[in-house]
């Protein structure tokens, strides 16, 4: 056996069509937000950015959540409900007392934990699809929370102004909701990129059986992931409580399909494996603005339904053609036997 | 070349899984710079032996040594850290990550704040493939790698792991020639480089050219290790099956009875064309020809899975329709097809399901079936060809080669078939089982079945045949009787030249 010369390390094809991947939803948004602003220029008005802005930083922290789990091969149904949950327990402890902002946010993110790791637990020990659990606790959660509201609801008056302000205020000029959902995904993205325990996600949702081979502790990861996933949506309560104010048993019901559309809009593969938190994001910031535009261009809001879902179709059959094309030429690309 | 302290040593290892005990009492020991070959018949325990050195099952009793010292291996991870390494037939790799990465997996490099540093582990899996005298990208996804490559990547991970013991479980099995050299290539630089190399095989000239060492296991048991040079493929075969093999062809003289099987003037362009033969109740008639002759394609037609463009197939008198499988089997055609895993079961079903598919609706009352008259058939079909399971409501996924072509077979005698068409019945099954197919077929030829029977192995066709019909691209070139039917008759017709055999 003789040494070969080293091949030169390159990009490989596939790194450049996820690229391009997050690249797609870039090019729609800005072909959206050109058209729009043709139209009607106060689109790119500061306070319809702030606007799109501070309802894509919930909507993204629950999808970099919802990612982290799609990518080892399962999904979190529950993450409307924990942020309802997390959204009205803090509502209920800022009427009493005057919690500092940073302790709230510590306390939703606590509910989300506690919510996450008992759908983590179920899923590792059940040996149940993680659809059909948190399908359940989907159900579950919500219902604690109307039991626990009795119909009550919580007032933008009765809560601290510092509270309030923290929904409002920003930091350089960008929103506080907006800068956290950065860190979240900043910290998430390089966590999943550069260290072990991200790959092992990524492992895991490519293969589930060779994971367990490798030594990959399966079952700690999972309920891992879905921890993050409860307290990111826990931590989005918190979130939302503050932008809007106004919190009642039912706040984020529903969210857990937009939540799932932005998933996979942003190209996280539904079958795990593949995909980023950027994509996730992209995908929340994207469908966020959609729902802003249709309102701009004084187009029916029920048509955004349908947009959303020809969005989701159309990604999915953008990641089939190119999950296709990339195996055909994956397959020319075979070894030889150096002499 | 060889150490003369083993590496490692499997002492008294037992594991039972329900009430079958998979593995009794085994021991043996790798050397150090020595290829140690395992084999056995399908399910004699050699994947068990496999799975208790990767970490998968923990042995019920007994112990791993390694270096004179007990290892508990629990898990993976343990086996992994331990220094043994697994490749099995069908490779775990990770398709959406990059084949640097998969090699990698768990022990990445790190660099600042303990992030992965992925420049050097690109440069780790090109040195890696450099010694081993392969190019892979590294950083190509592992999808789209052929099992061949698959198997390189799965060694440069043992390589990477600086793993002592390569454990190796029916590599070549999907390999072609060139790449089953490539692989012993590599396999014997690992060896020259003192790691201990345990390889799993039913090919014993691959065994004889790769490995020094050989342990044989039957039932469940140790049956001997020997030296290679001190040891025949004879000697091997017979304690493998323990028994002679004189009665691998068991073939009964059965006086043919009436046509029952009659094919004529059967075309489909451009498969095959013009193909006329009769088979009498009581004969096995063997379909030979090089693969690509269109042998599969014609019993395909004949059971109606495949169409037909021209041409008649009668059974015991009555007209089948082409492409109706449902009134074949109901005139009395039975198909085992070639590709039991894709064709023959449903991998997920249990095997009472899987042996009274083709009869759910006789078996059924009022439409519903119940699991008492299931079971009792099942039962009594698996126990004539001695299959050996665990529970009834097993999946058939989880049986052996062999006992997955007997549920096959029981699946389709079942039905009581008047013909049944066998398309390699014996493909990928152990010398043992395949003795038993044999004799399986040639009792049912004794009752009265006709029996037709494509095969690409000379010897089986020369010994079960009653008749030797001879395919050329899509064409019946000769029909040869036993009495004619030779190695080099067959070969000549097959090719359309002289063999030189």
């Amino acid at each position: 056996m003789t040494a070969v010369e080293l091949p030169a390390p390159h990009r490989s094809s596939l790194d450049v069509v996820l690229r391009a991947r997050e690249l797609g939803i870039v090019l729609a948004l800005g072909i959206l937000v050109l058209v729009t602003t043709i139209s009607n220029p106060r689109f790119l008005s500061g306070q319809s950015i702030r606007d799109i802005l501070l309802n894509t930083a919930i909507l993204a922290v629950l999808a970099v959540g919802q990612a982290v789990v799609v990518i080892t091969r399962n999904i979190d149904l529950s993450v409307g409900s924990v942020l309802g949950l997390s959204a009205f327990t803090v509502g209920t402890l800022l009427q009493n007392d005057n919690l500092p902002v940073v302790l709230a946010l510590l306390v939703g993110a606590g509910v989300g934990v506690v919510c996450g790791a008992v759908n983590g637990v179920i899923v590792r020990y059940g040996n149940v699809p993680a659809l059909v659990v948190t399908l359940g606790t989907l159900y579950v959660y919500r219902g604690i929370t109307y039991f626990w509201a009795g119909g009550q609801q919580i007032n933008a008056d009765e809560l601290p102004a510092g509270f309030l302000d923290f929904g409002n205020a920003t930091l350089l000029g960008v929103p506080y909701l907006v800068v956290i959902a950065l860190l979240v995904l900043v910290i998430t993205g390089v966590v999943l990129r550069n260290y072990r325990v991200g790959r092992e996600l990524y492992a895991m949702g490519s293969s589930p059986q060779a994971a367990r081979l490798a030594g990959i502790a399966v079952g700690r990861r999972t309920i891992g992931a879905f921890t993050v996933s409860g307290a990111l949506a826990g931590l989005a309560g918190v979130l939302f409580a503050a932008r809007f104010g106004t919190i009642d048993a039912a706040a984020g019901t529903g969210y857990e399909l937009n939540v799932v559309a932005a998933v996979v809009v942003g190209g996280v593969a539904v079958f795990g494996g593949s995909g980023t938190v950027w994509g996730a994001a992209l995908g929340a910031l994207l469908l966020t603005t959609i729902g802003s535009a249709l309102a701009v261009l004084e187009i029916n809001q029920f048509w955004q339904q349908a947009i959303v879902g020809g969005l989701i179709l159309l990604a999915i059959g953008a990641d089939r053609l190119v999950a296709v094309r990339v195996a055909a030429s994956l397959k020319k690309r075979g070894s030889h036997v150096s002499n | 070349m060889a150490d003369a302290l083993p590496l490692l040593r499997v002492r008294e290892v037992s594991k039972s899984f329900g009430a079958v005990a998979a593995v009794r009492d085994v021991s043996f020991d790798l050397y150090g710079g020595e290829a140690h070959a395992l084999v056995g018949e399908n399910g004699a325990g050699k994947s068990t032996i496999v799975k208790m050195l990767a970490g998968v099952h923990r042995p019920d009793t007994g112990s791993i040594e390694l270096d004179g010292t007990g290892q508990d291996l629990g898990t993976p991870a343990d086996a992994k850290a331990a220094g043994i390494a697994v490749i099995y037939q069908e490779p775990t790799l990770f398709p959406d990550l990059s084949v640097a990465e998969n090699i990698a997996m768990g022990r990445q490099p790190l660099g600042r704040f303990k992030t992965i540093d992925r420049a050097a582990m690109v440069r780790q899996a090109a040195q890696l493939f450099a010694r081993l005298g392969v190019s892979i990208d590294p950083n190509r996804p592992a999808r789209g790698l052929s099992i061949a490559d698959q198997q390189l990547v799965e060694i440069a991970k043992a390589l990477s792991a600086d793993a002592r013991v390569v454990v190796m479980d029916e590599p070549t099995a999907a390999l072609t020639g060139v790449e089953v050299e490539r692989l012993f290539a590599v396999a014997r630089s690992l060896r020259d480089d003192g790691a201990a190399l345990m390889f799993i095989s039913h090919r014993f000239e691959e065994i004889t050219a790769l490995c020094e060492r050989v342990t044989i296991m039957r039932d469940g048991r140790h049956v001997s290790t020997d030296l290679l040079t001190d040891i025949t493929v004879d000697e091997m075969v017979r304690k493998m099956v323990g028994r002679d093999l004189g009665a691998l062809f068991p073939k009964q003289d059965v006086a043919a009875g009436a046509v029952a099987l009659k094919v004529r003037g059967l075309s489909r362009d451009p498969v095959f064309k013009d193909v006329s033969f009769d088979v009498r109740a009581g004969e096995i008639v063997a379909l030979a020809g090089l693969v690509g002759s269109g042998r599969s394609e014609v019993v395909q037609s004949i059971f109606g899975v495949d169409p037909r463009d021209t041409g008649t197939v009668e059974v015991v008198g009555k007209t089948l329709k082409p492409g109706s499988p449902k009134q074949a089997m109901a005139a009395g055609v039975a198909l085992v097809p070639e590709d039991r895993r894709q064709q023959g079961l449903l991998m997920e079903l249990s095997i009472e399901r899987n042996v009274t598919l083709p009869r759910s609706r006789s078996l059924s009352q009022l439409g519903f079936l119940t699991g008492n008259r299931e079971r009792r058939e099942a039962k009594e079909w698996t126990q004539k060809l001695k299959t050996k399971y665990g529970r009834l409501s097993d999946n058939v996924g989880t049986l052996s080669g062999g006992n997955q072509q007997k549920v096959v077979l029981a699946k389709w005698l079942a039905t009581n078939p008047k013909v049944l068409i066998v398309d390699e019945p014996t493909r990928g099954i152990d010398v043992g089982t395949k003795a038993e197919v044999h004799r399986l077929m040639s009792s049912l030829a004794a009752d009265g079945v006709a029996v037709l029977m494509v095969s690409s192995e000379l010897p089986e066709v020369l010994g079960m045949a009653d008749r030797v019909l001879v395919m050329r691209e899509g064409r019946l070139v000769a029909e040869l009787d036993r009495s004619e039917a030779t190695e080099e008759s067959v070969m000549f017709a097959a090719t359309g030249q002289e063999a030189t055999l």
